[in-house]
């Protein structure tokens, strides 16, 4: 069986307030649905891996496959738990290790 | 080569000192090294001064950008005469058929810019695309349409996109990516406008070359034509003399 190769994103949310694990995983999910719809939410294997509330850094995983339709996604996101919002890529890497190294 | 990304439309009022700063910090921050803030007007010296000051303090290039809305053929023409040598880029907002085959023909238009929401008056087909790539004339498409659009809207601008973008890319026909926001909150980072052109049908390089090297291209073509060294294309002024 192949082995899914993973990246994980480490994104910088713009808001006012801090939302919640689950109001911005809803906010990634419903942006994702809406652009690609569910079967292709479903191919991408997203997962919240860390939210750092102090800086509002977060790290999530997906597939390489579906790197850029989760990159075009997140792009799209306007509001998140109904305050304006927006999430920037910061770096995109392999390996978690990795990644916190690169920003 | 090193990758410049730039951003060649962004819709901030000159006029707001504030606004116009912290969006040029912003780009900054972004990783954008080329800002063009389009004028619909002859600018002043002070104002051109003062926008070439600020991008100068954060490290951005500015482009100065003027964009025409003309009511007729004629229109369009007296404004390329008036304008062409005092901007960097002259983008056409084409509102109608007649001025979209005449912009695209025109040598002196660097960008053709359509109406985003109303599809019945996007012309590029492909005897637009054609009159284009004659006429050295790139396609701009804003994202920022995909971003404050929902549901059918949102399919439906994809859709003519995706038809646009084919074409132009059948014809040769060069392709730029802008932002066209107006609020700091709808700017992005140059890669995610990149990853925002991959949903048009463009691949990764492709996406990636509609916000540095297609636009730094009309630029830097522009700003050697506009110097005054300039004579033809391959020709210019190295050195001036008298006879030995």
């Amino acid at each position: 069986m192949k082995r899914v190769k993973r990246r994980y994103l480490a994104l910088q949310l713009e808001m006012e307030g801090v939302p919640s694990e689950k109001e911005f995983m809803d906010a990634i999910w419903g942006s994702v649905a809406r652009l690609y719809g569910e079967v292709g939410a479903s191919l991408t294997s997203m997962a919240l891996i860390n939210f750092d509330v102090s800086c509002k850094v977060v790290v999530v995983r997906t597939s390489l496959e579906t790197l850029d339709s989760v990159r075009a996604s997140l792009a799209c996101i306007t509001c998140v738990a109904g305050k304006v919002a927006s999430v920037h890529v910061l770096a995109v890497s392999g390996t978690i290790k990795a990644l916190f190294k690169l920003f | 080569m090193k990758r410049f990304f730039v951003d060649l439309h962004l819709k901030i009022n000159p006029k707001e000192t504030q606004a116009l700063k912290n969006a040029i910090h912003r780009a900054a921050n972004f990783g954008y090294r080329y800002l063009a803030i389009p004028f619909s007007f002859e600018p002043s010296t002070e104002e051109i001064e003062n926008l070439r000051t600020v991008c100068k303090n954060v490290g951005i290039e500015p482009v100065l950008r003027a964009d025409l809305y003309p009511r007729n053929e004629n229109d369009l023409m007296n404004n390329l005469r008036r304008l062409r040598r005092k901007f960097d880029i002259i983008c056409v907002m084409c509102d109608g058929k007649e001025i979209s085959r005449q912009a695209a023909k025109d040598r002196r238009v660097d960008l053709l810019n359509f109406p985003n929401l109303d599809y019945r008056k996007r012309f590029f087909d492909r005897s637009e695309a054609e009159l284009a790539r004659s006429g050295l004339a790139a396609l701009e498409i804003d994202v920022k349409p995909l971003l404050v659009l929902d549901g059918p809207a949102r399919v439906r601008f994809l859709a003519c996109l995706r038809r646009e973008i084919a074409i132009a890319k059948t014809f040769g026909v060069p392709l730029i990516v802008s932002s066209g926001v107006s609020e700091e909150r709808f700017m992005r980072m140059p890669r995610d406008l990149a990853s925002l052109a991959c949903l048009f049908g463009l691949g990764n390089v492709e996406a990636l070359n509609t916000v540095s090297f297609n636009p730094l291209a009309i630029v830097l073509r522009n700003r050697e034509k506009l110097c005054s060294n300039f004579i033809a294309p391959g020709i210019r002024v190295v050195k001036e003399g008298g006879d030995l």
